[in-house]
């Protein structure tokens, strides 16, 4: 099996559709923010899966871009775990069932 | 000197007025500095008065008038002002002098009564407000003050409001003295409205000038009985004189004061202050309305006297006394002696405020005890007391020679004889003469001669003489009364001259009068008949029992009381009863039904409010509100749900991307 564009994108769309899943029907928030990282992990493999099999591979715009991702993603994990320690502290849960004082 | 009062006399009744509201904020336990203030504020203004007294001297007939415009509404201007004139000066000089002599009196006499300074605040202000009549130079200013006193005789009166009756005489007074005042204000609104203008002197075109009597022309006599109106109110005439006895439930100081003094003879002040009213048109010295005048004085004058005459309470006969010499007053305006009128006035001032002053020491020393009967033999206990009202007994019965009102009752029946109308009068006034030295001698034996009645634990047991303070103003007023004469005799009747604005001539052969020998065996014959009749005087009085029925007749008052109760009161209670009647089933059933109209309206716009409008709002509201609820469940809070929803949307997006191509 050659490894092609297809492949890596099936691939990504599996990564992304999990972590989506995991994001909607998982109950605790640090799962759901699991699931996004899984769904930011797929769009960075995206980011790379197109920039390899783009026409000029030579420059790293590719790399550059899921760099960038990759740091963001930290920063926004760091953030959201603190969230989820600061609602752990207010409400004494982490389900997010529970937390839904937001509604009109 | 003499300048300067002339353009500033309003200090006179401006210095009591606002010594009275000094004293008005000061607390009760601060005495000595209330009638310190008080009493400084009585001598400053008889020194005033005294200046201003001076002054008028200058010349016959000085009159210094100050006008000014106290407010303008529309075109009209409405000016007042005062005036200096003998008149006016003669005035002040009596009400400050009695006033300073009671302001004294009162240290000693309401020494014990826990509202003393506003006692002392209230004398203030009277005196302030009935100097403040005395310069008036406009109808409206001597209203105003005269409404002034007649409120500080109201609140003196009722000084001691805890005793009911005080309460109820303050009311009476109040209530009888606003009857006449009606007449009072129509007569000044009469006047205003034929003359334009109130003011009594203003270069000729004063009210009482030939300028606005010339406006005034054939309703002079209409304005003048109303005017009159007020005069018999304010001085206890006939009709209206009920009143007067009953005020005499204020402390003594306040009815020698005011009610004996100076306040009741405001009316006659007022008669002689716009006598060219009464006079305008005279034929002879007589007009209608000084014939009015002169009946209305003669009736009181007589009724009084003989009321006076079957009376018990020391005061009340003293009242009645007040109320016949102010008829006799009337009386010598009526028939055209105003300057004797306004002389009788100013000694009556002193030797009524004199005997007031006697008695209310007489009170002071017998624990406030007040019934002649229950006395006797004090001539013994209280020689000055006495003596000073022995004094003042001789002034009122009309004894000459050494006393002033024996004087000036003499110059009245001597005018009275001269009159043109009728002689009538002369011989009631004569017969006034006797009646009045019978109730005095009376009064004398029952007080002061005799034996203590009661003297086991009664109220004369523990009598005593007053005190200095007491004493003195008694002394002094029964010197003012005597040392009077000097200026009043027919032999230089100087007072008489200083009234009229013409120069006094001394002529001694005018001494002696064939009137004064009538006058005098009048006087005497009075006197011996009273000591024959009343020198064995016991509980119940010779005139009683020699003639009940008269007697009881008296002593009721001749029922004036009652015949008012049931006729004028029983009246206006029937119109008030009725009133309620009207107002309770009449008005307010007309309102009633309006508002029965009103609530039925009502009614009937909240079911078409009900069923018309609010079922239309009713049904969007509800809408709205379904519609809303389905949009909320929406927002369940749940944060996968709309994570979810996102997820469904770019899915649908994706397909319809690719189904579009």
């Amino acid at each position: 099996m050659t490894s092609t564009l297809q492949l890596f994108l099936i691939i990504s769309t599996a990564l992304f559709s999990i972590g989506l899943l995991a994001a909607l029907s998982r109950r605790h928030a640090i799962f759901i923010l699991i699931g996004i990282e899984l769904m930011l992990a797929a769009a960075n493999l995206n980011f790379i899966a197109f920039w390899r099999f783009s026409p000029e591979p030579q420059q790293p715009t590719g790399v550059l871009v899921a760099i960038f991702s990759i740091a963001i993603a930290a920063a926004e994990a760091a953030v959201g775990l603190a969230l989820v320690i600061a609602i752990y502290r207010h409400y004494h849960t982490t389900s997010v069932d529970k937390l839904d004082q937001l509604k009109g | 000197m003499s300048s300067w009062i002339v353009s500033n006399f309003w200090l006179i009744p401006a210095v009591p007025l606002a010594v009275s509201l000094v004293v008005l904020s000061l607390a009760n336990p601060q005495r000595s500095i209330a009638a310190l203030l008080a009493i400084f504020g009585q001598v400053v203004a008889f020194v005033l008065a005294i200046m201003a007294f001076l002054a008028t001297l200058q010349m016959p007939g000085f009159r210094a008038v100050h006008n000014f415009i106290w407010f303008t509404f529309g075109d009209q201007a409405l000016r007042i002002g005062w005036m200096l004139d003998p008149l006016a000066a003669a005035m002040m000089v009596m009400i400050t002098l009695v006033g300073l002599c009671i302001f004294v009196f009162s240290v000693g006499y309401m020494a014990g009564d826990k509202n003393f300074t506003r006692f002392f605040s209230y004398l203030s202000f009277f005196s302030g407000a009935m100097l403040g009549a005395v310069i008036a130079n406009s109808l409206l200013l001597l209203f105003v003050s005269w409404e002034l006193v007649g409120l500080a005789s109201y609140l003196l009166i009722g000084f001691w409001i805890e005793r009911p009756s005080a309460a109820a005489a303050a009311k009476k007074a109040f209530i009888t003295t606003r009857i006449g005042d009606l007449g009072f204000f129509l007569g000044m609104l009469w006047l205003y409205h034929n003359s334009g203008t109130l003011l009594f002197y203003d270069r000729g075109r004063g009210c009482l000038e030939d300028g606005g009597l010339l406006t005034i022309g054939a309703s002079a006599t209409f304005i003048a009985l109303l005017i009159f109106c007020g005069a018999v109110g304010k001085s206890g005439q006939f009709p209206l004189h009920v009143w007067l006895p009953d005020a005499m439930e204020g402390p003594t100081p306040v009815s020698a004061l005011i009610h004996a003094a100076t306040m009741v003879a405001a009316g006659v002040f007022l008669v002689a202050r716009v006598y060219p009213l009464f006079s305008l048109g005279a034929v002879n010295g007589v007009t209608p309305s000084l014939t009015v005048v002169v009946t209305v004085g003669v009736v009181t004058a007589l009724m009084a006297s003989l009321i006076a005459l079957a009376q018990f309470d020391i005061k009340r006969i003293l009242a009645y006394s007040t109320v016949s010499q102010l008829g006799l007053m009337m009386v010598s305006l009526g028939v055209g002696g105003v300057a004797a009128g306004i002389m009788h006035l100013i000694a009556h001032g002193f030797f009524k405020a004199l005997l007031f002053l006697g008695a209310g020491s007489v009170i002071h020393g017998l624990d406030h005890e007040q019934d002649i009967r229950k006395m006797g033999g004090l001539r013994w206990i209280m020689p000055v007391t006495f003596l000073t009202y022995a004094i003042g007994m001789m002034n009122l019965s009309g004894v000459p020679f050494f006393f002033s009102g024996g004087w000036t009752k003499e110059e009245i029946l001597h005018r009275t004889a001269h009159w043109s109308v009728s002689p009538l009068p002369h011989y009631l006034m004569l017969a006034g003469v006797i009646l009045t030295a019978l109730y005095m001698t009376r009064q004398m034996i029952y007080v002061f001669f005799g034996s203590a009645r009661n003297t086991d634990q009664g109220p004369v047991f523990h009598a005593h003489e007053s005190p200095r303070v007491m004493t003195m103003p008694l002394i002094v007023l029964a010197l003012c009364s005597i040392l009077f004469v000097l200026v009043l005799t027919p032999a230089w009747p100087w007072l008489h001259a200083y009234l009229n604005g013409e120069p006094a001539r001394a002529d001694l052969s005018l001494l002696i009068q064939p009137i004064l020998f009538l006058s005098l065996a009048l006087v005497a014959g009075g006197i011996g008949v009273g000591w024959l009749i009343y020198r064995n005087a016991s509980e119940v009085d010779p005139l009683a029992r020699a003639q009940p029925g008269v007697f009881r007749f008296l002593e009721n008052k001749m029922w004036f009381d009652e015949i008012y109760e049931r006729t004028i009161i029983a009246l206006s209670r029937m119109l008030s009863r009725l009133a309620n009647w009207l107002d309770r089933y009449f008005w307010d059933g007309l309102v009633r039904l309006f508002a029965g109209l009103a609530q039925a309206f009502g009614v009937l716009s909240k079911g078409f409010d009900d069923h018309g409008i609010n079922a239309g709002v009713d049904e969007t509201t509800a809408g709205t509100r379904g519609f809303g609820r389905l949009i909320a469940a929406a927002h369940s809070g749940q944060i996968q749900a709309y994570l979810g929803a996102i997820a469904i949307g770019m899915l649908l997006l994706l397909v319809l991307y690719a189904w579009l191509g």
